[in-house]
């Protein structure tokens, strides 16, 4: 509340108020069991453990540890629901309950964004905004599918896969659940899911809301672990397709586990996407979609625009104001609607980053952070650019994973189209532009899975998602989501 | 609070009908410098703004008064009428006692590409200002594209703008917030090059204090606290004001009061 200032106030500043989202409406337990077979049901190894908050390192709740025994009962529970009820469902049964779950999901969409953010530390805006209301989308979108198969495979014979083991990564943990479990169940699989270590509570109030859906039980389990629990799912004999999103490392474990078996997979992995801003693009704009690009999600996102190249003529132009709309970003609180950077998923993740940055200070690119404040406590880090670099800089190559851009230049079309692919990945690009034809060159000839044109990290169910070489196989989303879970004939 | 206040600093009042008189102009001068009295020290308006055949009305009202005398000139709101009358027009204002002129561009020149024209006119215009501060009118809900509000924006600020104004409030849209964002990024690229500043008046459809401060919130993102006050920054609104006041008495009581609490003139 102001006190009697009247025009005084304008020269001390104007601050906003935290604008805190309330987090007495959730309901968390203090520790949660598997969900396997339609109940919840302890480890057997009898250990757990805990989740935090990365944004104040306080402990959430205590998860349990699944070991190879628990993954072996939920996948036998997986199969006997395929053989028993799924497989023989009408299709147009299966759908409503799809269409039930995203109902249930939307009614509880506050409840699930904010434990979003209280564990994975992504900020309220995103996770209320983008997170949730995409994950139900999925739901919805992919029961519409469910009874309409045969024309997704016009004058094709299809059945479904079987257990589908999935394991995804911490960076969207429910819009990653999402993206698996929808498309599975439309086409009539069941479904073996486990979350990120780091973020498993969305996913374990997602088999909550499964359960109250009154889905038949054992067609989807959820078992929470750490990499012993998803080797355990990858290498079981029973489970038929294997999906994935995480790192390129363990990818490239998964396709050596499975090898010489006939399970299907996968794989949705790292990225260095390039951004590409050209001098005729609208360059306010274009700035926006820089900011959105690397720092959406603290950078958490697989197909960030890392590998920011600028034609040579407007560089110093949009570099100023790119440092310019960097300055005006907050970060801070996750809970706080104020905030447009919240907390590093995870300690080591922070170190990761910081060890990137080390890199790239050491390799004698040029850093720039806002002088901002961070708090103290919890895992965070400024928004950071590094301009001065070259397509041999280490951290121009590898995947970084956090709010850290790379700034080339170029001068010719062709040649950025020739950096833009020069990398083992291929997950997305962004092209800006004001000339049409110019789009459509760069996107017939960039080697990714999506290539988005005057806008960056746009997301809908519709729309396939996937990358090129080390990006992984496979895509998800869209008409296209649906043929990773089924068999042709 | 502090931002509450400082939307009610910038408020420019506004009264701009073929029907009003001076008794209409009277009362609205009075409410400006006593917009709720049972409140203590509340900041007044900005400005008033009347047409200039009751810029004398209101100088005689505010006489002596922080609260400054914007007249809209240049045949507004349509601007077509012959260069001779919108200068007259101006200095008349001028003469009568207004401290600002709000003058509206040639939106049919403009849209058909005699961008000279457009720019020579402010010129001329913002010469006859004198002392006057200039605002110019872009009409960007006769503009229609984003394209267009920057361009006629730059035009505006190259040709001496002292601030550059969205609307009339006779054309809807009128203030949306992305042709205020436009404008305000054209401010700042002037600035950046220059160190020159400028002003911005979003007007017509900022009738509520969120919105209110949505804008605020924009210009101060995009142009920093320089700009926050009522020097570089007005909003044109007739109802606003009520709106806000109502909302610092909810502020400071914790209760609504219904809009008859609030004097209406």
């Amino acid at each position: 509340m102001a006190k009697k200032t009247t025009n005084k106030s304008k020269e001390k500043g104007w601050e906003y108020a935290p604008s805190l989202e309330s987090i007495g409406h959730i309901d968390l337990k203090e520790s949660y069991d598997l969900f396997i077979d339609g109940k919840w049901v302890k480890p057997s190894s009898g250990k757990y453990f805990e989740t935090i908050n990365p944004a104040n390192e306080k402990v959430l709740a205590k998860v349990a540890h699944a070991n190879e025994e628990d993954v072996d009962r939920a996948v036998k529970a997986a199969r006997k629901a395929y053989d028993t009820v799924w497989s023989k469902m009408p299709a147009s049964e299966r759908a409503k309950y799809i269409f039930r779950i995203a109902r249930l999901m939307q009614e509880r969409a506050r409840e699930l964004s904010v434990i979003e953010t209280l564990d994975a530390g992504k900020s309220i805006r995103e996770s209320r905004d983008i997170d949730v209301p995409l994950a139900c989308n999925h739901f919805f979108y992919y029961a519409g599918w469910a009874d309409k198969l045969e024309y997704a495979f016009p004058n094709r014979n299809f059945e479904p896969i079987g257990v589908a083991g999935q394991i995804i990564p911490w960076n969207f943990p429910l819009l990653m659940a999402a993206w698996k479990i929808a498309p599975a169940l439309a086409a009539g699989n069941t479904v073996v899911l486990k979350p990120a270590e780091t973020t498993p509570l969305t996913a374990l109030k997602l088999a909550e809301i499964i359960e109250l859906s009154g889905l038949p039980a054992g067609v989807v389990n959820i078992v929470t672990g750490f990499g012993d629990t998803g080797a355990a799912i990858v290498e079981h004999p029973e489970v038929n397709k294997v999906a994935f999103t995480g790192s390129t490392a363990v990818g490239k474990h998964i396709q050596r586990a499975v090898a010489g078996t006939d399970k299907k997979v996968t794989l949705e992995l790292g990225g260095k996407s390039s951004n590409i801003i050209f001098e005729d693009a609208p360059i306010d704009q274009a700035v926006e979609g820089i900011v959105n690009g690397i720092f959406f999600n603290q950078g958490h996102v697989c197909c960030a625009g890392s590998r920011l190249f600028v034609q040579e003529s407007v560089a110093d132009l949009v570099v100023r104001k790119l440092k310019q709309r960097m300055d005006s970003l907050y970060v801070g609180d996750p809970l706080d609607k104020n905030t447009d950077i919240g907390a590093i998923n995870s300690k080591e993740q922070l170190e990761v980053i910081n060890k990137y940055i080390k890199i790239g200070i050491e390799e004698g690119a040029e850093m720039y952070q806002p002088n901002c404040e961070i708090p103290t406590k919890g895992y965070f880090c400024k928004p950071t650019l590094f301009s001065n670099v070259a397509q041999s800089n280490v951290i121009a190559q590898e995947e970084i994973f956090g709010p850290v851009l790379t700034i080339q230049t170029f001068r010719t079309v062709d040649e950025v189209i020739q950096k833009a692919n020069n990398s083992p990945y291929g997950l997305a690009a962004g092209v800006w532009t004001d000339k049409g034809s110019r789009i459509f060159n760069l996107t017939s000839k960039l080697r990714a899975g999506v290539v988005w044109a005057n806008t960056y990290n746009k997301f809908d169910p519709a729309s396939p998602f996937g990358g090129y070489k080390e990006s992984g196989f496979g895509r998800e989303g869209g008409l296209h989501g649906l043929r990773a879970y089924v068999k042709l004939k | 609070m502090q931002g509450l206040k400082m939307v009610l600093n910038m408020i420019d009042l506004t009264t701009l009908e073929g029907k009003d008189t001076p008794g209409k102009v009277k009362q609205m001068c009075y409410k400006a410098q006593h917009l709720h009295d049972s409140y203590p020290d509340l900041p007044t308006v900005a400005a008033v703004c009347v047409y200039p055949s009751m810029v004398g009305v209101a100088r005689k009202e505010l006489k002596g008064n922080i609260v400054k005398i914007a007249s809209v000139s240049t045949a507004f709101p349509s601007g077509q009428a012959p260069m001779s009358v919108k200068l007259e027009d101006t200095r008349f204002a001028v003469s009568e006692g207004a401290d600002e002129i709000d003058m509206v561009i040639s939106r049919g020149k403009f849209l058909a590409g005699e961008y000279n024209f457009v720019f020579d006119e402010i010129a001329a215009i913002k010469e006859a200002c004198g002392n006057a501060r200039l605002k110019v009118i872009l009409e960007t809900g006769e503009l229609s594209t984003l394209d267009s509000v920057r361009r006629a924006s730059d035009i505006a600020i190259h040709a001496g703008a002292d601030f550059i104004k969205t609307s009339t409030g006779k054309i809807q849209p009128a203030a949306t917030m992305q042709v205020t964002y436009t404008m305000l990024m054209a401010i700042r690229d002037h600035y950046d090059r220059t160190g020159i500043m400028v002003g911005m008046k979003p007007a017509g459809g900022i009738s509520t204090s969120k919105l209110a401060l949505h804008n605020l919130v924009m210009v101060k993102e995009v142009l920093g606290e320089k700009w926050l006050s009522n020097e570089w920054f007005r909003f044109g609104a007739s109802s606003l004001a009520n709106d806000v006041l109502m909302q610092i008495m909810k502020t400071e009581t914790g209760l609504y009061q219904s809009p008859d609490y609030f004097s209406m003139d």
